[in-house]
């Protein structure tokens, strides 16, 4: 019995269990871990097609001129040139210049904008941007109105074009509108597992309705989340609370170049004068024996030099990998590290992102 | 959930079958269920001593390690090296395939501090 205090449910919490998924709480929602083994999820993703339920996660609508509204000073990447139909990958920071969240803009209209945003931090980012947007613009907060499903998998396109035909000539990072059974989607070409796929925003009373209709086609089986840590891993893509958050700056988590050069935002000035100490860097282990977040890295002297902040078995890789915070200067791809604790430490060497190189992300 | 009938159990999940002086040892149905798939087993070295109780193994699966205990005490006399290119033998075959290590007993009265396939039946019930 979980004694989480009142978890969040999606629209399709029951059909979970129905299909005999293992549920966790996770960022105050109970979520599928697992339905099979996530061996068998891992591999069922990487060569044909997986969904997962996403509707966990945060969107808000913002409506107003990039720059007059504020939205412009509160993310980090650049909006004002995104044509229509386009999304972008970035951050919003605190005044120290930590990490609120990571985030993804959509661009609607010449002045709509969709904010997508992790499940954990929907309360903080909405407080956030309400307190920083200008009277010009309107916000709401739409993430309880918004279910989402990810279709993600070297089949995915094939499986959904006979759903939403269209969809297939859908460019990375971009997103259109379409329609599965009559209901009204937004769908784009994004996603985080490093395959080919879509993530399908539908509303929150039709999803179930649309869950129900891409598992008719039984080339597609439930995914978890519990899996979908592993493929994240396994492409390098940061999860926040682990790469990501309030302490850690967008430069020492490796995102320069989401980070408009060229214009103010919050957090900005701070990060000029922050000395960035510490680099994101992978780590993959010489055996199976897989790091974990919290362990810690030392280098071939055994001097402590960092910490694991996510690990896994890699599957794709059949050993164990990690994604780490370390003391700069940046070591070089092939050096020695170890990973653990002061008392029994495993070998691991520098690895170059991503870990997994045969995804199918760019199809 | 899978029980042998004639072997001894422990509270932590370990299976224990005693023939001659000798412990062969693995975990349970209902522990590999709980751990998922096996990534990796960290066996210890042949001649290692034991003590009952003791963490002696450990085993990992794709998101988490457990610690794995010595049912008797004794010397290690055999591990299973086939698990470690074949960690799942744990997850298909735990009271057969999947052993994980043999221990020369020194104390064949630890064995009263085991429990029996209808008491671990018991504690099993006991846990949901």
């Amino acid at each position: 019995m979980s004694t989480e205090i009142s978890l969040h449910n999606t629209p399709l919490a029951d059909e979970h269990v129905a299909l005999g998924a293992k549920m966790v709480g996770f960022g105050g929602w109970n979520m599928p871990l697992q339905y099979e083994s996530i061996l068998a999820e891992w591999d069922y993703n990487r060569k044909t097609a997986s969904i997962f339920d996403c509707s966990h996660m945060g969107e808000f609508l913002i409506k107003g001129d990039a720059v007059s509204s504020g939205l412009d000073n509160i993310v980090t990447q650049t909006i004002v040139d995104m044509p229509l139909n386009a999304c972008r990958y970035g951050a919003m920071l605190n005044d120290e210049g930590g990490i609120i969240d990571d985030l993804i803009v959509y661009r609607k209209a010449q002045e709509e904008w969709m904010i997508v945003v992790n499940a954990a931090n929907i309360e903080k980012n909405a407080r956030h941007f309400r307190a920083h947007l200008n009277s010009h613009a309107t916000f709401e907060d739409i993430s309880f109105k918004t279910a989402k499903l990810d279709l993600q998998g070297p089949m995915s396109r094939d499986i959904l074009k006979v759903l939403a035909p269209g969809i297939e000539a859908l460019a990375y990072y971009t997103f259109g509108h379409f329609q599965i059974s009559g209901i009204p989607c937004l769908i784009s070409r994004t996603g985080y597992t490093g395959e080919l796929g879509f993530e399908i925003y539908a509303p929150w009373e039709k999803c179930k309705e649309i869950w129900k209709t891409i598992l008719k086609n039984a080339t597609v089986k439930p995914t978890g989340l519990g899996v979908r840590d592993v493929l994240r891993v396994e492409v390098c893509y940061s999860l926040y609370g682990h790469e990501l958050d309030e302490t850690i700056s967008p430069l020492e988590a490796g995102l320069d170049k989401f980070l408009d050069g060229k214009k103010g935002f919050i957090g900005r000035q701070a990060l000029t004068q922050r000395h960035c100490k510490r680099s994101i860097g992978f780590i993959s282990s010489l055996s199976r024996k897989s790091p974990r977040a919290g362990n810690k890295i030392f280098d071939a002297n055994s001097k402590e030099i960092g910490i694991i902040t996510s690990g896994t078995f890699s599957p794709g890789l059949g050993i164990g990998i990690g994604i780490g915070l370390m003391d700069r200067p940046l070591m070089e791809t092939g050096n020695t590290v170890f990973f653990g604790d002061d008392k029994n430490k495993a070998e691991a060497r520098i690895a170059k992102r991503p870990f997994y190189k045969h995804g199918s992300l760019k199809s | 959930m899978e029980i042998e009938e004639n072997f001894l159990y422990t509270k932590e999940h370990e299976w224990v079958s005693i023939e001659d002086n000798v412990a062969t040892m693995g975990i349970t149905d209902y522990a590999q269920e709980a751990l998922g798939d096996v990534t990796y087993v960290e066996l210890p070295e042949e001649e290692t001593e034991v003590e009952q109780f003791e963490q002696f193994v450990s085993v990992e699966s794709v998101k988490a390690a457990s610690d794995i205990f010595a049912p008797m005490s004794g010397r290690v006399v055999e591990i299973n090296r086939k698990l470690e290119d074949n960690p799942a033998l744990i997850n298909k075959d735990c009271y057969g395939k999947g052993w994980i290590a043999k221990i020369e007993v020194s104390d064949m009265d630890e064995s009263t501090n085991l429990m029996s396939a209808e008491e671990y039946r018991n504690y099993l019930e006991s846990l949901s």
